[in-house]
């Protein structure tokens, strides 16, 4: 399903953070959303999925309406969030963090095979709690509650952030499967190797408004865009 | 190191046996240690069943409720309802009417509870000086309604006759009612583990009491779960006021009132949103009020006070604190 941000405005306290946000995430395609620390990529995250208010603006995903809705009306529509905290319940095992995920009661076997194929980790620290886990296992754990149960669309923030290169790599051909499988997927990403493997689109923010939209084939082979609208902190050659 | 190999924290559990062991040498005789000790059990059974609720509806919403207290002398009176039309006589109708008289208190208790967060507390979610206010002010009106309904004397709440007397061993006497007592609080300790543990909503419970935006992202009204935890925590506040009511033999208004310190304390030291520590601490409170109501019988609050003090030095979350690495 398409997800569409037309004249998003998000206020948080009296701060003015995002000031007219438009873009388009096309269904089925993985857009990527680049931009500088603090240019609002979170805070972007954060509105589509109700956890700020829209102060002003549309968001839609396919036809309906999502600003506005409180955010477990916005997961019930089909959207599934990655937090850049990751926000996996510690107290819980990995079992029991997926198990909440999995709204419908029962884990589907199947689907948890395959997303043990990516993430091994999660299959070998089952029954362990989750606060007990390294940093790269809670990633694993909170991608694969986003995942346990096929949703339309998916918000993921910083997924790649002091993760092993193995499993980034592991985690490029998760998000390849996943939209193979039909989802549509919304990128925070400033690991500028995953962005160009990974992502068909792309959106660049900058102060809270979208400075660039466009293929992100042609952002990865224009350099001098690149450092105009990424400036220097991201490497392309990584 | 790997996952799970994470050895359980015993060290907190130990701390009732410390405390007993410090306590016997001033004792002095094995009968009067036991009694007491045993009292303390019952008494912390007591305290556990009007803490546990409170500690996962803080846990949960961070709601400070100053009203819990009002609960426990609801339950009581609705006790004291039930054993006013409840036959007694044989042991049968005994536990029948004590068990009627329970679950009057946790339904009274639990549709109360529903009122009272429905209106004073979900329009302050997150401001706390409103909450302590609105929540004392709340109370105020019920312990001032249950004095419009009942009288101003507290009404006689003596334990049926099945509860009542000792069971005597040598020269040490227990107390019939004290096991009672203990012993239903420990049941629904493990009752209330396994509903956090094995059922849908307990995870929910324990996983909102963590992160409960993230809850609420995963597609869950925080809201109603909270509203369902607060009910649940008024019907055992509620409980609880029965058990304390008969220990005691009487309902009084201010009953609730007077037990909130103690239920603060029970709270903060086994670690807000614990059940285990809030057992706990509910064990250690009544060690300490128990050991130093009979040494000192001056200084028992102010003993607790200072356990109170000497656990946050040694664990400044409490005994369990929750979403601890
Ligand atoms: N809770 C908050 N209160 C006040 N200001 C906030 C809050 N959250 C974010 N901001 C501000 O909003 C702006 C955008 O923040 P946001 O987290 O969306 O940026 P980002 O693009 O995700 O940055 P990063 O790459 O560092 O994650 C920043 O200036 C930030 O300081
Ligand atoms: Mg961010």
């Amino acid at each position: 399903m398409n997800l569409t941000l037309d004249g998003v405005h998000t206020h948080i306290g009296r701060y003015h953070i995002l000031q007219g946000v438009d873009f388009q995430a096309p269904a089925g395609l993985t857009t990527m959303l680049l931009g500088r620390n603090g240019a609002g990529k979170t805070t972007t995250l954060r509105t589509i999925m109700g956890l700020w208010r829209a102060s002003r603006g549309a968001i839609r995903l396919g036809e309906r309406r999502l600003d506005g809705a409180r955010a477990s009306d916005v997961a019930r529509a089909g959207v599934a969030y990655v937090p850049e905290t990751m926000a996996i319940f510690s107290d819980l095992s990995v079992r029991e963090n997926l198990l909440l995920a999995a709204r419908a009661g029962a884990m589907d076997e199947a689907r948890l095979d395959w997303i043990f194929g990516f993430f091994p980790a999660l299959k070998t620290f089952w029954a362990s709690r989750a606060g007990s886990l390294s940093g790269g296992q809670k990633q694993m754990l909170s991608i694969a509650r986003a995942l346990i149960e096929p949703r339309p669309l998916l918000l993921i923030d910083e997924p790649t952030k002091g993760l092993a290169p193995a499993i980034i790599d592991g985690l490029i051909a998760c998000l390849k499967d996943v939209k193979e499988r039909g989802a549509t997927i919304l990128l925070v990403e400033q690991n500028f190797r995953v962005a160009r493997e990974v992502g068909d689109r792309v959106a660049v923010m900058d102060n809270g408004r979208i400075v660039h939209a466009g293929e992100m084939a042609a952002l990865a082979e224009d350099a001098e865009l690149q450092g105009r609208l990424l400036g220097l902190s991201l490497d392309s050659h990584q | 190191m790997t996952p799970g190999a994470r050895r359980p924290d015993l060290l907190p559990a130990l701390t009732p046996l410390i405390v007993a062991a410090i306590a016997a040498p001033f004792i002095g005789s094995l009968p009067t240690f036991v009694t007491l000790t045993v009292a303390s059990l019952a008494m912390g059974a007591m305290l556990f069943v009007m803490a546990s609720g409170l500690t996962l509806a803080f846990g949960l919403m961070d709601v400070l409720n100053f009203g819990h207290g009002a609960f426990i002398a609801v339950g009581a009176f609705a006790a004291t309802v039930v054993y006013q039309f409840a036959p007694h006589g044989s042991l049968a109708t005994d536990l029948a009417s004590f068990v009627a008289a329970l679950a009057a208190a946790a339904v009274v208790c639990g549709f109360v509870g529903y009122v009272y967060e429905r209106l004073l507390i979900a329009p302050v979610y997150g401001r706390h000086l409103e909450q302590i206010l609105i929540t004392i002010g709340g109370s105020i009106v019920i312990e001032q309604l249950l004095l419009a309904l009942f009288g101003t004397e507290p009404l006689d709440l003596s334990p049926p006759a099945a509860f009542r007397g000792a069971l005597v061993f040598g020269q040490i006497a227990v107390e019939k009612y004290r096991l009672v007592a203990l012993g239903l609080g420990v049941l629904l300790y493990v009752l209330l583990l396994l509903v956090l543990s094995r059922t849908r909503i307990g995870l929910l419970i324990r996983a909102g009491v963590e992160n409960r935006e993230m809850v609420e992202a995963l597609g869950y009204r925080i809201d109603r779960l909270f509203t369902a935890v607060f009910m649940a925590a008024s019907a055992l506040a509620g409980v609880g006021g029965v058990l304390w009511g008969l220990y005691q033999s009487q309902a009084r208004a201010g009953m609730g009132a007077d037990l909130l310190v103690l239920v603060f304390i029970v709270i903060i030291i086994g670690g807000l949103g614990s059940v285990t520590g809030c057992f706990l601490g509910a064990t250690l409170v009544a060690l300490i009020a128990n050991y130093a109501g009979f040494l000192a019988p001056k200084l028992a609050l102010v003993c607790n006070i200072l356990l109170m003090v000497a656990v946050l030095l040694w664990r400044p979350r409490g005994l369990y604190p929750l979403g601890a690495k």
